[in-house]
C-alpha cells in the first residue's frame, strides 16, 4: 500500500500541514457573530465589496495591458533595445507595493514637489486646477498594476518563448497573417500561463493592506484589519478573511472549469530558431514606448526618488543596515528553498497520481497567497502555540525544565508562515515547468526500471531547472518584501529591512524610510537579474 | 545550505532559551523602536539588565500574548494608547501591581485604578488651523467643527486611526452616542477630501490650502517645527494650535482630548523584578524629559520640564475623563464611525 502510494501519502501530509493555517482561518466561518455581521452589512460591507471588486478589475486589466504586449514584443519581435528591455521589464518586481505607493504620494499629492511647482508657477491655489488625485482607488490600481505586471510578463513571455515555432508557421501557411496568428494561435496557447500570472497578481492584490490603507481606499482587506484592530475582534476578522478566501476558491474553480481538460503540451521536439518579426520606423518607436512606460513608471522614477531622499534628506542607516540586510537575505533565501522543495514534492505527487484527494489538498495549500499576512500569522500562531503548550506539558511530566516557546517564539513560525503564504507562487512555476515535460518521458523512464525518485532526479529536475530557479527567485523577492507576518511572528531583537522601512513610514517619517526601502529594492534586484539570465538561456537568441 | 539552516534555527532557539536566564527583561512594544530603544539601552547600561524587544501593532502583539498564554516570554507590554492597554487588561494578559513609587508620581487619571497599567507620556489631540485663513474667534469646540461654516474646509484622518477612535470614545462619554454620531455626520459633510494618510498628511493638506482646519496630535506639528528641512518648516510656519473646549459649563468646557502611551506588566512574565525596575525607569524624570525632547510628548510626571516647542503651544485644560473609558467605548466608537460614514 505505502509502496504504491507512498509519495501521494507523503504529499497529502505535507500539503495538509501547509494548509493548516488556512483551515484554522476557514474554521471561524462556523461560529459567526451575527450582530457584527448585521452591523457591517448595514454600514460598510457594500463599500468594501464594491471597492475590492473595482480594485481587482482595475489591477486585472492593468497587469494584462502592461504584461502581455510587452511579453509579446520582447519575445516575438525585433526592435532596437529589445534585449535589455526584456530583462529591465522585470525590475518593478523588486519594488514593494506599499513603497511605490508612498513614493508616488510624496511626489504627486497636493503637498508634493510637482503640485507645489505648478502652484508656484501659475499662482493658482489648490482646487483651481485639475490634478490626478493619487490617493484614491484609481491611484491604488495604477500603483499595484505597476509592480504586479511582472508576474504576467514573466509567465506570458516564458510561454511565448516556448511555443513551438512550427505551430505558428502552420498558422501562417494556412494563410494567417502574423498578427492574426498571434490572436488566433499564440495568445490562446499562452492563455494558461497568462491566467496563472494574472491570478498571482490578483491574489496579491486581495492580500494587500499597506497600499489601500495609505491611499484611504476601504476594501475588504482594510475591513478585516478594522475588525481586528478597531473592534479588537480576531474571530470576526478571521470570518471576514474566510469569506474572502471562499470568494478566491470560487474564482479558481470557475477558471478551472472554463479551461476544463485543455492541455497544451508542446509537440515540437526541438525548437528551431524563431524568426522575430522585424519592426522598423514608427512601429519600432511604438514598441519601445510600450516597453519603456512600465519600466519608467514602475521602477526608474520611484527608485530615483527613493535614492534622492536616501542620499540628500534622510537620516543615514548606519552600520545597522548590514545586520538588517543579512536578516532579510538569509530569511528570504531559506524560505525560498523550503517553499520550492515543498512545491516540487507536491507538483510531482500530483503528476504521478492525479487523484482527487491529492489535488484538493494541494489546492488548499496554495490559497495562503490570497490571505493578508497578518491573518496568516494568526493562523500559524494558533496551531504552533497549541503544539508548544503540549511540548511544555510533556517536558513537565518528564520533570525537565520548560523548553519555552520552541515553535511559535522562534524563526520556525516565520518560515512556516512564509511557506504558507508563498507556496502558491512556487507551485505555479514548478507546475508549469512540469506540465511541459511530456508524460512519454516518464513512461520511458519507468520502462527502464527507474523509480519515481530516480525519474524526478534524472529526468525532471534537469529539464525543469529554469522553472525551479524562477520559483526560488520569485519567492525570494516576495519574502524580502513581506511585512505583516514578519512583524507579528519575528523573535526578539530581530529586524529586517522591510520592518525598518515600515517602522519609519508608519511613524510618518517617509523620507527617513527611504534608505531601508531602496535597500529592499537593491537586494531584490539581484534575484531579478538572475531570473533574467535563466530565462534568456531557455531559447537561443 | 543545511549548515545555514541549522545555525539559524539554533540561533533562534538560543534567543528563546536565553530569555529564561536571569538579568533580562522582555518587552513587547507598540511604541516604535526609534521612540523606545534609546531609553531601553540606557536602562541596560545603568542596571546591567539586558532588554529584549519586539515591536509591532498593539492588537497583533496582544493576540500573540494571548495565544502564548502562561508560556509567554514577554514581561512588559507597551502601547501608544490607553484603549489598547484597557483591552489587554480585559483579555487577562496584564498583572495588577501595587507600586507606591509610580502611584505617587503618576496622577490617578493617567493610570489604571487597579494598577494594571500606567501612563508614561501624554499625547494631546487639539485642533490645528491655517493661520492665514482662520481667525481664533471662529474656533471653539470639537463639536463646532460640524457646523456649516466649515463646509469643505475640514481635513480628517481615517477612522482607522486609533487616535481618532479614542477621540470619539471620549466624546461618547461626554455627549452620549446619538449626539456623537450627529457630530461626526456633520464633520463628514464638511470634509474637503476623502480621508487618507496620517496626521502629518493632514497638516500638510492644511498648509497647502486643501482645507483650513484639522485635528492632529501635537507632536507631529512639533516635529515639523523642529525639522531641519525647509519644506517642513514652511508647512509648520503656516499652522497654529487651538485648544478646544476650554470654556463653558459641562461637556462644552470639558477640555481638550488627550491620550497616553503606557505600559503594564504581563500576567505570566518570568522577570517581574526587572520589569518593575524598567517601568520605574520609564517613569523617571530622566526618561520623562527624553520623551519631551525627542518626540515632543508631554510628561505624565508633574514638575518635569516640557520642550520649548511644547511651551510654545501654550498650557491647556485636559478632558478629565478616566482613560480606561477610552478602552471601554472603543468598539462602540468604531461602530458609530461606520454609521456616520467616516471612512
Amino acid at each position: 500500500m505505502f509502496r504504491r502510494h507512498g509519495l501521494s501519502v507523503f504529499a497529502v501530509v505535507i500539503a495538509a500541514f501547509i494548509a493548516l493555517p488556512v483551515i484554522v482561518i476557514l474554521s471561524h466561518l462556523v461560529q459567526t457573530d451575527g450582530a457584527l455581521w448585521q452591523h457591517l452589512l448595514e454600514t460598510v460591507l457594500n463599500d468594501y465589496l464594491v471597492n475590492s471588486f473595482l480594485l481587482l478589475l482595475g489591477v486585472g486589466v492593468g497587469v494584462l495591458l502592461l504584461g502581455v504586449p510587452t511579453a509579446w514584443l520582447t519575445s516575438m519581435c525585433s526592435f532596437p533595445g529589445r534585449r535589455w528591455l526584456s530583462w529591465a521589464l522585470l525590475l518593478p518586481l523588486a519594488v514593494p507595493a506599499y513603497i511605490i505607493a508612498y513614493t508616488y504620494a510624496g511626489l504627486l499629492d497636493f503637498a508634493g514637489p510637482v503640485q507645489t511647482w505648478i502652484r508656484d508657477l501659475t499662482g493658482l491655489s489648490y482646487g483651481d486646477y485639475w490634478f490626478f488625485e493619487i490617493r484614491s482607488l484609481g491611484g491604488a490600481v495604477v500603483m499595484m498594476s505597476l509592480v504586479l505586471y511582472p508576474y504576467v510578463y514573466l509567465m506570458a513571455r516564458a510561454a511565448f518563448l516556448e511555443q513551438s515555432v512550427s505551430s505558428l508557421e502552420v498558422g501562417c501557411s494556412l494563410g494567417y497573417s502574423r498578427w492574426r496568428a498571434m490572436w488566433s494561435l499564440a495568445l490562446p496557447m499562452a492563455r494558461p500561463a497568462i491566467i496563472a500570472g494574472l491570478s498571482l497578481a490578483l491574489m496579491e492584490t486581495l492580500a494587500d493592506y499597506g497600499t489601500v490603507q495609505y491611499y484611504g481606499v476601504s476594501t475588504f482587506t482594510t475591513g478585516i484589519f478594522r475588525t481586528f484592530y478597531g473592534y479588537g475582534d480576531t474571530a470576526a476578522a478571521s470570518q471576514l478573511a474566510a469569506s474572502l478566501l471562499a470568494f478566491v476558491i470560487l474564482l479558481v474553480l470557475l477558471e478551472r472549469y472554463s479551461r476544463r481538460r485543455a492541455r497544451f503540451h508542446s509537440q515540437a521536439e526541438s525548437r528551431a530558431r524563431a524568426d522575430l518579426i522585424p519592426l522598423k520606423g514608427s512601429q519600432a518607436t511604438v514598441a519601445i514606448a510600450v516597453c519603456l512606460t512600465p519600466l519608467l513608471l514602475g521602477f526608474v522614477i520611484p527608485a530615483a526618488q527613493l535614492l534622492l531622499w536616501a542620499v540628500f534628506e534622510a537620516q543615514p542607516l548606519g552600520w545597522d543596515f548590514v545586520r538588517l540586510a543579512w536578516n532579510s537575505f538569509s530569511l528570504a533565501f531559506l524560505a525560498a528553498i523550503i517553499a520550492v522543495i515543498l512545491a516540487i514534492i507536491l507538483a510531482y505527487a500530483k503528476r504521478t497520481k492525479p487523484i482527487k484527494p491529492v489535488r484538493m489538498v494541494i489546492a488548499m495549500a496554495g490559497f495562503g497567497y490570497a490571505l493578508p499576512g497578518t491573518i496568516i500569522a494568526i493562523g500559524v500562531l494558533i496551531p504552533l502555540a497549541w503544539a508548544d503548550h503540549r511540548l511544555i506539558e510533556l517536558f513537565d511530566s518528564l520533570g525537565w525544565d520548560s523548553p519555552g516557546l520552541l515553535l511559535s517564539g522562534s524563526l520556525v513560525a516565520l518560515l512556516f508562515a512564509y511557506a504558507v503564504r508563498f507556496l502558491a507562487v512556487a507551485l505555479a512555476s514548478v507546475q508549469s515547468g512540469l506540465e511541459k515535460i511530456k508524460p512519454t518521458l516518464d513512461h520511458a523512464g519507468r520502462s527502464m526500471g527507474h523509480g519515481p525518485l530516480a525519474i524526478l532526479r534524472q529526468i525532471h529536475v534537469p529539464l525543469m531547472r529554469s522553472s525551479i530557479l524562477t520559483a526560488v527567485l520569485i519567492v525570494f523577492v516576495d519574502v524580502l518584501k513581506e511585512l505583516p507576518a514578519t512583524l507579528i511572528l519575528r523573535p526578539f531583537n530581530f529586524d529586517t529591512m522591510a520592518i525598518r522601512a515600515y517602522e519609519l513610514a508608519s511613524d510618518e517619517r517617509l523620507v527617513d524610510a527611504a534608505p531601508a526601502s531602496i535597500m529592499i529594492v537593491l537586494v531584490g534586484l539581484i534575484p531579478v537579474l538572475m531570473l533574467h539570465a535563466s530565462i534568456a538561456r531557455r531559447r537561443p537568441h | 545550505m543545511n549548515k545555514t539552516l541549522l545555525s539559524i534555527v539554533a540561533v533562534s532557539l538560543l534567543w528563546v532559551t536565553t530569555a529564561q536566564a536571569n538579568g533580562i527583561v522582555n518587552v513587547y512594544s507598540a511604541r516604535k523602536e526609534a521612540l523606545i530603544k534609546p531609553l531601553l539601552d540606557e536602562f541596560s547600561a545603568n542596571t546591567g539588565v539586558k532588554v529584549n524587544l519586539i515591536t509591532g501593532d498593539a492588537d497583533a502583539l496582544l493576540k500573540r500574548l494571548q495565544l502564548e498564554g502562561n508560556a509567554t516570554p514577554a514581561d512588559v507590554f507597551i502601547t501608544v494608547d490607553a484603549g489598547r492597554l484597557h483591552r489587554a487588561k480585559e483579555a487577562g494578559v496584564l498583572k495588577a501591581l501595587s507600586f507606591p513609587a509610580l502611584e505617587k508620581s503618576i496622577p490617578q487619571a493617567l493610570r489604571d485604578t487597579e494598577g494594571y497599567w500606567f501612563g508614561l507620556t501624554l499625547r494631546a489631540r487639539p485642533i490645528i488651523y491655517a493661520k492665514d485663513r482662520v481667525t481664533v474667534d471662529e474656533l471653539s469646540t470639537y463639536e463646532a467643527l460640524a457646523e456649516a461654516q466649515w463646509h469643505g474646509r475640514l481635513c480628517l484622518r481615517s477612522s482607522e486611526s486609533v487616535y481618532n477612535q479614542s477621540l470619539v470614545a471620549a466624546t461618547i462619554s461626554a455627549l452620549g452616542p446619538e449626539a456623537t454620531q450627529t457630530w461626526m455626520q456633520g464633520m463628514v459633510n464638511n470634509i474637503a477630501k476623502a480621508p487618507s494618510g496620517g496626521d502629518t498628511d493632514q497638516l500638510k493638506a492644511v498648509a497647502a490650502g486643501v482645507c483650513d482646519v484639522t485635528i492632529a496630535n501635537t507632536y507631529y506639528l512639533a516635529r515639523l517645527i523642529n525639522s531641519s528641512k525647509p519644506a517642513d518648516q514652511a508647512v509648520a510656519s503656516k499652522l497654529a494650535v487651538f485648544w478646544p473646549n476650554q470654556m463653558g459649563e459641562g461637556a462644552v468646557g470639558r477640555g481638550a482630548h488627550f491620550n497616553v502611551s503606557g505600559a503594564g506588566l504581563t500576567q505570566h512574565g518570568k522577570h517581574p523584578e526587572q520589569a518593575k525596575a524598567l517601568l520605574e525607569y520609564l517613569a523617571s524624570a530622566r526618561a520623562q524629559t527624553w520623551y519631551a525632547d525627542i518626540n515632543n510628548e508631554y510628561p505624565v510626571v508633574e514638575g518635569v520640564a516640557i520642550s520649548a516647542t511644547l511651551e510654545g503651544f501654550g498650557r491647556y485644560k485636559m478632558d478629565p475623563i478616566a482613560l480606561e473609558i477610552l478602552g471601554q467605548n472603543n468598539r462602540q466608537a468604531v461602530q458609530l464611525m461606520d454609521r456616520a460614514g467616516w471612512k
